[in-house]
Parts: structure tokens; C-alpha cells; sequence
């Protein structure tokens, strides 16, 4: 079976995202006062072969921890669908 | 004499003025390409500045995995001495040979200029030459140099004295939000150090400037089969 994986990496909470807050600014800038708390990641999909979702979101959990997410500075969040 | 190898990754843009650095001072350097796996006989390892692999995804998450980083890794970890300079540094990150990490810079913009920084830790293979507390005005050219690492590993860098390069916070010269002004930092065996500023382009008077020299005379003067000895530090 093919999965298709969608990975959401975000910036872990507490860490200063200053990209996050450029944005909020530019966001009240516009006149959306009540946009608070921005902050900005990343969204990566990829394709995934595999015999179960199951063991699709491990092959694509190990990838995370390799490669796609720093586990020094950002968290990351799974979702799997069936093509 | 000193065998160096300079790691070529594609997007490496400061190769050829850090190999310069390192044959001015009497080095046999040399260029290592990214895909090859044999250092040829390494003392030192330089990794030098620049994009490799675009910074696509993380500054250096690409880079970590090229063929000639684990070569790097096992280097180190006999106790070869490696210098990460800029992307070099942002590479030995993410390749866990140090701790932290090297992220956006707080005011998001690229910052090129020359910044002042303090020298503090005189026990490592490249900067045995300084003394303790001298400051250096080096030039810093990057996007992403603001160093974090969790509380307990920026705990044990200051406790155990492993933060090489700070920048000097009363000249506001610090250019990227780093924590405790981090500019540089080595692992407990001062084998392993890694920098945002880059010495090789203020190595020369032609550059305007020596005080990045003595990274490399330093590095020049270390005996590979003895411990690290203080050439200018009297403490």
C-alpha cells in the first residue's frame, strides 16, 4: 500500500520564533487585532510504501527523527491517509 | 606538518579562503569533496563556511549525512581535532557532534559585518594562541547563527567553561539573539570547535585585519599526539 504522509514540524513552545512575531505584527498592521500567538512552521507530505498505516507512520516517525524535525528545537505531528 | 583537510560540500563558499588560511600558517591542506569517505590522512579538519545543500530544510541537516561526515565523526572521535566555521558550525550540530543548535537570526536579517568577541576558553587545539578574556574583532556573515540548546546543556557549556567565543554584550555585538551571546563552542576535550565568526577572512593584513590568525597557528602548533598546551595563556 501507498500512504500518503503529511508532517507538520513547528517550532518547540518557549522558543523564541521571531518569524512567528514579524508576522502577528504585520497581521496588526492590518488591522487583524485580534491575531495573537503566530507562530510558523513547516509542512512536508511525502509518499510512504508500506504494508499497514501503521507501520507507515513508523517509517515516517524514523524520518522525523533523522531528518525532517531537529529534536533539539522543534516537535512534529503525524497524519497518514491511504491514496 | 599539519595535514588538512577542508570538506567541499555543493553551496561550501568559504573553501578556498580557509584552505589559504591554513597553508599561509605552513599547513598541508588540501580539499576533501563531500562524497568521499577517505580524509587522506587528516590531523585537522576544517569545515567551512557557506549554504551547502541551499540550507534546504536546516541550515547543515543535509550536509550531516554526506559520506565524508562520517569519516569527520570517526576523525573526532580518535581524537582528530575539526574546526566548524559558520555552516560549519550549523553542520556539526546537526550532525550531534556538538550540542544545540543554530537558528533563524532573531532580527531575521542576513548580518555581514565585523562584531567583537571575547575569548573565553584558551584549551582548545585552535585557540591555545589567545589569551583568556582578549577580545577580537572578527567578521560574522549568516542568516541562521542564533545559538539555543536546552537549559541543562547551556548549564553544563558555561559550568564546564566549553563556550569559546562569546560576544561582547556591553558593544551589543550580538548579531543573531544567541543565548548567553554564544558565539562559539567546543566539546570537553577542546578537540571539537565550532564558531559563527570566520577567522580566515581576518588572517592576513592584506584582510585588514589578524585577529582570526591565531585559530590557525594554533592549530598549527598542536601536537596531534599531545594534549592541548597553552602557548600564550599564563593562568
Amino acid at each position: 500500500m501507498t500512504y500518503r504522509v503529511h508532517v507538520r514540524v513547528m517550532p518547540r513552545a518557549g522558543l523564541l520564533d521571531p518569524q512567528g512575531q514579524a508576522v502577528e505584527h504585520a497581521l496588526g498592521a492590518l488591522g487583524f487585532d485580534g491575531a495573537r500567538q503566530v507562530r510558523i512552521g513547516k509542512a512536508i507530505e511525502l509518499d510512504v510504501d508500506a504494508p499497514s498505516a501503521e507501520e507507515a507512520v513508523g517509517r515516517a516517525r524514523e524520518m522525523c527523527d533523522r531528518l525532517l524535525a531537529n529534536p533539539v528545537t522543534e516537535d512534529f505531528e503525524l497524519e497518514v491517509e491511504t491514496h | 606538518m599539519q595535514r588538512v583537510a577542508v570538506i567541499r560540500f555543493p553551496g561550501s563558499n568559504c573553501d578556498e579562503d580557509t584552505l589559504r588560511a591554513a597553508t599561509r600558517v605552513g599547513a598541508d591542506a588540501y580539499y576533501v569533496w563531500h562524497r568521499e569517505t577517505d580524509l587522506k590522512g587528516a590531523d585537522v579538519v576544517l569545515i567551512p563556511g557557506g549554504f551547502s545543500y541551499g540550507d534546504y530544510l536546516r541550515a547543515g541537516a543535509i550536509a550531516r549525512f554526506s559520506p565524508a561526515m562520517t569519516a569527520v565523526a570517526r576523525h573526532a572521535a580518535e581524537g582528530g581535532a575539526v574546526l566548524g566555521i559558520c555552516n560549519g558550525f550549523q553542520i556539526l550540530c546537526e550532525a550531534q557532534l556538538l550540542p544545540g543548535a543554530l537558528l533563524r537570526n532573531s532580527r531575521l536579517t542576513f548580518v555581514s559585518r565585523p562584531v567583537l568577541v571575547t575569548v573565553e576558553n584558551t584549551g582548545t587545539v585552535f585557540t591555545s594562541g589567545y589569551r583568556r578574556g582578549e577580545q577580537l574583532r572578527l567578521p560574522v556573515a549568516h542568516g541562521d547563527g542564533r545559538y539555543v540548546a536546552d537549559a541543562e546543556t547551556i548549564a553544563r557549556l558555561e559550568g564546564e567553561g566549553l563556550v569559546v567565543l562569546r560576544y561582547v554584550r556591553a558593544e551589543d555585538a550580538n548579531p543573531n539573539g544567541s543565548m548567553n551571546d554564544i558565539a562559539g563552542i567546543t566539546n570537553p576535550e577542546g578537540n571539537i570547535v565550532a564558531i559563527m565568526p570566520h577567522p580566515e577572512r581576518a588572517a592576513d593584513p592584506a584582510l585588514g585585519s589578524e585577529d582570526g590568525a591565531r585559530f590557525f597557528t594554533s592549530m598549527a602548533a598542536w601536537n596531534p599526539r599531545a594534549p592541548v598546551t597553552h602557548t600564550a595563556d599564563t593562568r
